[in-house]
C-alpha cells in the first residue's frame, strides 16, 4: 500500500475531497433550511389574523375528533380508485390501438378514437361526472343500476381513459420504426407486431406518465362527491359546517398527502430510472 | 352657526329613533360602514326566504325579517346594503364583508365556538321530501319505513346529524353540494328522500321536483336535534347584542309571527313522524 | 446453378429523389453477392425492396421465378421466406436472446417453444452463443447482438439472406466474429445478398460483385475483375478511396 494514493481512511485524494464538498454542501443547506423554518414559524404567528387562522384551520380538537371519520371515508376513495384504474388501463389502451389501426375498413374505429380522446380530454372531468352520473340514471334506470357510484366511476374511467390513451399512443409512436421493420422483415404480421414488439416497449416507456395519470385519478376521485358519494372531501364538508371550522379540510389534505407524496416520488425514481437507462 | 347646526343633527336624529323605534343607535361605530347596514344572503338566495333571488325588494321571509331588523335598529330601507356569500366565506377567518349572513343557517353549539350567531328568527320543521313514485312504493311517515329509504341531504346542512340522529337510516346517505343536485339526484331515483326545512321543501316539492311529495315532518318544537335559524355573524362582533335586542322587540310585538304567516306557507296537512 | 433471384429495372422513389433508377440483378442459388458503394448510392434501399420493406415503384422481382413485386400482393410470405440483418441489429430490447430467436417461428409457423428449443439452442451454440440465450440485449456486446440477429433471421429457415452493412456499427475488433459467420454461412451454401464497406472480405467470399452508383449498378463481375480490373473510371475512383 502506497501513501501518496490512498488517505489514512482509505479514499483516493480525489474521493477525499469530494465526500469534503458533499459535508460542506449538506451543512449549507441545512443551515439554510432551518433560516427559512425558523423565520416562518416566527414570522407568520405574528401576523394579526394569525391567532384566527390557527382555530379555523388548525384546530386540534377539531382534528382529534374529525380525523378517524377521514381515514373511514378515505376507503371509499380507495375502492373507487381500485376498480376505476384497472378499468381505465384496458380503455385506454383499446382506444390508444383504435387510434392506430391502418386498414380502411376499420377507419371508423380509427375515426371513433380521436372523436372520443379529443371529447374526453376536452370536458371537464366535473362536467362528465355531473352528465353521466346525473344523466344517465335519470333515463329511467332501476336500482342498483344508477347507482353514482357506478355512473360517477364510468364518468372517471371515460376521461382519464382518453388521456391513458394518447399517452400510450405517444409510447406507440416513440418506438423506432428499425424494429417494426426487423418485425416485418421475420415475417411477422401488424398485429403481432404490435402486440409483441411495439405494445410491451410502449408500455414501458410511458409507465411514469402514467403513473402521474394514475396520481392525478386519486385525487380525482373526489369529484365524485359532487354526486352524492361521501368519500373523504365530502366527510370533510360535512365536518366544516357541522362545526364551521375548516381543520377538517386540513385534515384530508394530510391524508391525500401521505399517499400522493410516495405514489409521485415512485413515479420520478422511475423517469429517472428510465432516463439513466437511454444514456 | 355652531349652535344651529347641532341643534339640527339633534333633530334628525330624534326623527330616525321616532321612526325606527327602541334600538336606534346602538349600532352606532360598530357596522362595516357608518350609516349602513350591511347584510349577505346565498347566492343565490332560494324562494322561499326570497323571493325572485332578489333581497333588495323585501319580498321573500328572510328579505322581509332582514329589513324589519335593520328598521328596529334604526336603518331606513336604502341605508340597507346586500351582499352574497357562500358559507364558506361566511365562517372563513378575517375580516367579514358583512354586518351580519342570513341564509337558514342552523344554530348549533359547535358552530357558535367559531362564529356568532344572532337569537333564533326562526324554528324550523323538517320535512321529508319525495317523489309520488316513492309514497306509491309503500314509503310511510313513520321511523321504521324512513329507515329503509336511500337518504339524500345538502352536505353543509344540519340535515345531516339530523338525518343520522333521528332517522338512522339502513344504508349512508349520499350528499349534495346544493339543493339543485339533491332534487335531480331524487329525479334519478338515485335517492328515495331527502331531508329539508320545511318550507325549502314544500316548495320544492310543489315547483321543481316532478311527481313531488312530502311524507311528513319533524314539528318545530320537537326536543330532539330543534333546528333554529340565526344570523350569522363574526365571533365578537359587537353588533350582536343590537341585533338581538331587534329581533326580541320582533317578537313580542308579534311583527316576526306575521312575517312568517305572510312569507311561509302554513304546513297544513303535512303529517307528523311518529 | 439456377437463378434465385432476377431484378428486371426495379425503381424505387421516395418524393422527388429516385433512388433505384432501374436496377438488374440475377443472384444464383447459393452464389453470395456483394453490394458496394459510396453511402446514398441505393444499397440499402434495394435489399429493403427486395424484402418487400419498401414497395417497388417499377420493375418485376422474380423469386424462383414468381413476381413478387407485383402490387397487392401479401408481403408477409415473402418475408418469411428472406431473412434480413441490419446494420443497428434491430434486437427486441425486451425479449432474451432466445426470445428474440424463438418470436418469428412461433408466430409465423405456429411451432411450440419446446419444439424450438433443440434447434434454437443448436444454433446459438454454432456461433457460439451457447451461454448468451438468456441475456437480453443490453447485456451483449454489438458483436453479440449482431450474431443474434443473425440467428433470428436464420431461426426461419430463410431461401435467401440479404446483410446491411451488418458490420458499419461494430468497434474493429468485434467485425471479425461478425464476418466468421457470413464465411461459415458461405461454406454451406447459403444464398446471400450483402451491402458492404468491407472491401477486403468482399474480395474474400464474394461469387460476384456489383458497383453501385446513384440508383444503378454500374459495373457488376467477379471481384477479382471490380477490384483487379475495374472497367469503369467512377468504380476506379471509388475504390482508389477506400482501399
Amino acid at each position: 500500500m502506497s501513501g501518496s494514493e490512498t488517505t489514512a481512511g482509505g479514499l483516493s485524494r480525489r474521493a477525499a475531497y469530494e465526500a469534503r464538498q458533499r459535508k460542506r454542501a449538506m451543512r449549507v443547506a441545512a443551515g439554510s433550511t432551518a433560516a427559512v423554518v425558523l423565520a416562518l414559524v416566527l414570522l407568520v404567528p405574528l401576523a394579526p389574523g394569525w391567532e384566527k387562522v390557527q382555530r379555523s384551520f388548525f384546530n386540534g380538537e377539531v382534528f382529534a375528533k374529525t380525523f378517524p371519520g377521514l381515514l373511514e371515508a378515505f376507503l371509499t376513495n380507495i375502492y373507487i380508485f381500485a376498480w376505476c384504474a384497472p378499468l381505465i388501463a384496458v380503455l385506454g389502451l383499446v382506444i390508444a390501438l383504435c387510434r392506430d389501426v391502418r386498414a380502411p375498413a376499420l377507419y371508423p374505429l380509427r375515426l371513433f378514437g380521436a372523436i372520443y380522446t379529443d371529447v374526453f380530454r376536452g370536458l371537464p372531468v366535473i362536467l362528465v361526472i355531473y352528465l353521466v352520473g346525473f344523466g344517465i340514471p335519470g333515463l329511467g334506470l332501476p336500482r342498483p343500476w344508477n347507482s353514482p357510484y357506478i355512473w360517477g366511476s364510468l364518468a372517471l374511467i371515460l376521461v382519464y381513459a382518453a388521456y391513458v390513451a394518447e399517452i400510450i399512443r405517444s409510447g406507440i409512436d416513440s418506438i423506432h420504426g428499425s424494429q417494426r421493420a426487423a418485425a416485418a422483415s421475420l415475417g411477422l404480421n401488424e398485429k403481432d407486431t404490435m402486440r409483441f414488439v411495439v405494445l410491451p416497449q410502449a408500455i414501458r416507456n410511458v409507465a411514469p406518465a402514467n403513473m402521474n395519470m394514475f396520481i392525478a385519478l386519486q385525487k380525482d376521485v373526489a369529484l365524485l362527491s359532487f354526486i352524492g358519494p361521501v368519500e373523504i372531501f365530502r366527510q370533510a364538508g360535512v365536518y366544516k359546517s357541522l362545526m364551521a371550522n375548516f381543520t377538517p379540510y386540513v385534515g384530508a389534505a394530510l391524508i391525500f398527502l401521505a399517499v400522493t407524496i410516495p405514489a409521485t416520488r415512485y413515479a420520478d425514481y422511475l423517469m429517472q430510472k428510465q432516463r439513466r437507462a437511454r444514456t | 352657526m355652531r349652535i344651529a347646526v347641532t341643534s339640527a343633527l339633534v333633530a334628525t336624529m330624534m326623527a330616525s329613533t321616532a321612526m325606527a323605534g327602541g334600538h336606534a343607535g346602538c349600532a352606532d361605530g360598530k357596522t362595516l360602514e357608518e350609516g349602513v347596514l350591511t347584510i349577505a344572503t346565498g347566492n343565490p338566495a332560494y324562494y322561499p326566504w326570497v323571493l325572485d333571488d332578489a333581497p333588495e325588494s323585501g319580498e321573500g321571509f328572510e328579505a322581509a325579517v332582514a329589513y324589519a331588523v335593520a328598521a328596529e335598529m334604526g336603518f331606513e330601507a336604502d341605508a340597507v346594503k346586500w351582499v352574497r356569500t357562500s358559507f364558506d366565506e361566511a365562517i372563513q377567518p378575517g375580516a367579514k364583508d358583512f354586518d351580519f349572513n342570513m341564509q337558514q343557517y342552523s344554530i348549533t353549539p359547535e358552530r357558535e365556538m367559531m362564529i356568532d350567531f344572532s337569537e333564533p328568527y326562526y324554528s324550523s320543521a323538517m320535512a321529508v321530501l319525495t317523489t309520488g313514485a316513492v309514497v306509491d312504493g309503500g314509503a310511510e311517515a313513520t321511523i321504521a319505513s324512513l329507515k329503509g329509504l336511500k337518504w339524500g341531504a345538502v352536505a353543509t346542512t344540519t340535515a345531516v346529524p339530523m338525518i343520522a340522529g333521528l332517522i338512522a337510516p339502513d344504508s349512508d346517505p349520499l350528499l349534495y353540494g346544493d339543493n339543485t343536485d339533491v332534487t335531480a339526484a331524487l329525479q334519478a331515483g338515485q335517492i328515495d328522500a331527502a331531508l329539508f326545512d320545511l318550507p325549502t321543501a314544500l316548495y320544492l316539492s310543489a315547483v321543481v321536483v316532478e311527481n313531488g311529495a312530502i311524507l311528513g315532518q319533524f314539528p318545530a318544537d320537537r326536543s330532539e336535534a330543534p333546528d333554529q335559524f340565526g344570523l350569522l355573524m363574526e365571533d365578537g362582533n359587537a353588533l350582536k347584542e343590537c341585533v338581538d335586542g331587534a329581533l326580541a322587540a320582533l317578537k313580542d310585538s308579534g311583527a316576526l309571527a306575521e312575517l312568517e304567516a305572510q312569507w311561509l306557507q302554513q304546513a297544513t296537512g303535512v303529517p307528523v313522524i311518529e | 446453378m439456377s437463378a434465385k433471384l432476377v431484378l428486371s429495372g426495379v425503381r424505387k422513389r421516395f418524393g422527388d429523389n429516385e433512388v433505384c433508377k432501374g436496377i438488374d440483378l440475377t443472384v444464383q442459388e447459393g452464389q453470395m453477392v456483394c453490394l458496394i458503394g459510396a453511402s446514398g448510392s441505393g444499397k440499402s434501399t434495394l435489399l429493403r425492396c427486395i424484402n418487400l420493406l419498401e414497395p417497388v415503384d417499377d420493375g418485376t422481382i422474380l423469386l424462383d421465378g414468381r413476381d413478387i413485386a407485383e402490387p397487392g400482393l401479401d408481403p408477409q410470405p415473402v418475408r418469411a421466406r428472406i431473412g434480413m440483418v441490419f446494420q443497428s441489429y434491430n434486437l427486441f430490447p425486451h425479449m432474451t436472446a432466445a426470445e428474440n430467436v424463438m418470436l418469428a417461428p412461433r408466430r409465423v409457423h405456429g411451432r411450440s417453444r419446446s419444439d424450438l428449443q433443440a434447434p434454437v439452442t443448436a444454433l446459438f451454440e454454432r456461433f457460439n452463443l451457447g451461454d448468451r440465450m438468456g441475456h437480453y440485449p443490453d447485456q451483449l456486446s454489438g458483436g453479440q447482438q449482431q450474431r443474434v440477429a443473425i440467428i433470428r433471421a436464420l431461426a426461419m429457415q430463410p431461401e435467401i439472406m440479404l446483410f446491411d452493412e451488418i458490420t458499419s456499427a461494430l468497434d474493429p475488433e468485434l467485425v471479425g466474429e461478425v464476418l466468421d459467420v457470413l464465411r461459415s454461412l458461405r461454406a454451406e451454401g447459403m444464398t446471400m445478398i450483402l451491402a458492404t464497406h468491407e472491401m477486403a472480405f468482399a474480395q474474400e467470399v464474394a461469387d460476384k460483385v456489383c458497383f453501385l452508383d446513384k440508383g444503378r449498378i454500374l459495373e457488376e463481375g467477379p471481384p477479382e475483375t471490380i477490384f483487379g480490373a475495374p472497367r469503369e473510371a467512377r468504380t476506379a475512383a471509388f475504390l482508389s478511396r477506400v482501399l
